[in-house]
């Protein structure tokens, strides 16, 4: 699905991460920590080819990133859902056209009984016809989510997404990930809240990854 | 294939997914329409040149005067010895001598009305067609020498072929000027495209993330700009059809400008300029997308 092989990427020269080797196989659960600035975010965008390694080889769902063309990318988007801590909205759309914009974009038609059904699943039913500034933090989270999930992708990564929630609304999204995760995605968790990751394993099998060093880690049993 | 589908009547979500821009759309609109005004009027210029060149080639190119200017007591004799030679000369069709009343015709412009004609020394003119084979000019003006030596024939050459590659420059400057102000229209056009696709870089990534194809965000403003750029060049060339139909009809302007305009099938001429523009529009939106998209990955 996702592979990394002694992956490297950096900025103007400099390798921000080197050697990584990683396979996220369907239905496996990640989270990935490490402190700030150590590369999370930008091992992140690999999996969805917004970077490209500088070094390595990395394969997104059977093809080498290396010769993927644009439209390549973008299809290859369509099957992963992301959600980031600055979830970015189409201000001028109300919520449920954002929600609906993976299935827009695509040229497929939106089905209003599942839009709602989602809306309600991530309990933004009530403000499906709000503009997104007018949503709080944790509401814009859940409707990112919504959007990562409407074209019920294999993979969904989340870069910070309790970041700016409180402790209640992070345990809602989280659980929201979780019963996606059982549903047979795959979740890949950038965090740094060790509370949420614990929490997490309680509930679901996750493997911890951590970037130290400049390289990827397996957590020690202690979290 | 995208070029086909474009303008499909179910577009509105495409349309939707670029925020609406009133200042920009504006003036793109006011933009077409100035261009499309001006290329009206370049158009009508070329096709008004081009029927000058013609009317004054064709007018001139077979017809040729004999000027006469001798004493009083000789102009009779030698007005007759050259219609006499001219009724030999193989190659001319038709002739004849002005009479007062037209020589008077001719010199209104410059002296008045009142000119009196009959009291002055004025030379004896003929008027001569050729037929289309032409005849020998050369040959004509050394008989006229030896039988009518106040006879000057001109055959209108000297300043025929200034008049006629006048007019013919002209034309070539109307065309020219309907190229550069498709090129500045296809200018402005870019300037304002890359100005809305860089105001609205949240809305690509957006858009990327979350799967478009560049086509996709491509068609969302190269269509837009098309429709403004059709609107704006459908109003200015209807305001200046109607301005150029207004212009002063041939007969009350007279001299230069006459016939500046269209005539006949030449009113059809106009209506290529919005699809035209809208082609402008549309090729140079889809070029600065293309070109700004591969910035975002």
């Amino acid at each position: 699905m996702i592979e990394l092989q002694n992956v490297a990427m950096g900025y103007g020269g400099s390798e921000l991460v080197a050697e990584m080797t990683l396979k996220l196989v369907p239905g496996s659960f990640h989270f990935l920590t490490g402190p700030s600035g150590a590369g999370k975010t930008s091992f992140l965008k690999l999996c969805y080819a917004e970077m490209l390694p500088s070094a390595g080889y990395l394969n997104l769902f059977g093809q080498d990133v290396r010769t993927m063309t644009r439209d390549d990318i973008a299809h290859v988007r369509q099957k992963i859902g992301v959600v980031h801590q600055d979830c970015q909205f189409l201000d001028h759309l109300p919520v449920a056209e954002n929600v609906a914009l993976p299935l827009t974009v695509t040229g497929r038609s939106v089905d209003g009984a599942e839009l709602r059904e989602l809306l309600t699943w991530v309990g933004l039913r009530a403000q499906a016809g709000a503009l997104p500034p007018q949503l709080s933090g944790g509401e814009r989270q859940r409707a990112a989510l919504a959007r990562a999930v409407m074209m019920s992708p294999e993979v969904i990564i989340a870069d910070e997404p309790t970041g700016n929630l409180d402790w209640e609304m992070s345990l809602r999204l989280l659980s929201l990930l979780v019963e996606l995760n059982r549903m047979g995605k795959t979740v890949v968790i950038a965090t740094h809240d060790l509370n949420l990751i614990r929490q997490a394993k309680a509930q679901v099998s996750a493997r911890v990854l951590r970037i130290a060093n400049r390289r990827l880690h397996l957590a020690g049993a202690d979290l | 294939m995208m070029r086909l589908t474009m303008f499909r009547a179910d577009m509105s979500a495409t349309d939707r997914v670029v925020p609406p821009s009133g200042h920009t759309a504006n003036l793109t609109v006011l933009t077409s329409a100035a261009m499309a005004f001006l290329a009206v009027f370049a158009l009508a210029l070329s096709l008004a040149s081009g029927r000058l060149a013609d009317r004054w080639s064709e007018a001139l190119a077979r017809s040729a005067t004999i000027r006469i200017s001798a004493p009083p007591e000789q102009i009779e004799a030698q007005t007759k010895a050259v219609l006499d030679a001219l009724a030999t000369t193989p190659g001319v069709e038709s002739y004849r001598a002005l009479d007062d009343a037209e020589m008077k015709k001719l010199l209104d412009p410059w002296f008045g009305p009142d000119l009196p004609v009959d009291s002055l020394p004025l030379p004896k003119l003929i008027e001569l067609t050729e037929t289309a084979q032409g005849m020998d000019t050369e040959g004509l003006r050394l008989r006229l020498a030896a039988e009518a030596p106040g006879a000057v024939l001109d055959d209108h050459t000297r300043w025929r072929r200034p008049l006629v590659s006048a007019a013919a420059r002209l034309r070539f400057l109307g065309w020219l000027s309907m190229i550069l102000i498709g090129g500045a229209m296809a200018g402005m056009i870019t300037l304002a495209a890359q100005a809305a696709l860089a105001a609205n870089g949240q809305v690509i990534r957006t858009l990327r993330l979350v799967g478009a194809r560049d086509a996709f965000i491509a068609q969302a403003f190269v269509r837009r700009f098309t429709l403004r750029g059709l609107t704006g060049a459908a109003a200015g060339t209807v305001v200046a059809m109607i301005a150029v139909a207004l212009l002063p009809a041939t007969d009350e302007a007279g001299g230069f400008l006459t016939g500046l305009g269209f005539s006949g099938w030449g009113w059809l001429w106009p209506l290529f300029i919005p699809p035209l523009a809208a082609l402008v529009a549309f090729g140079a939106t889809r070029h600065a997308a293309f070109r700004m998209l591969k910035e975002v990955r």
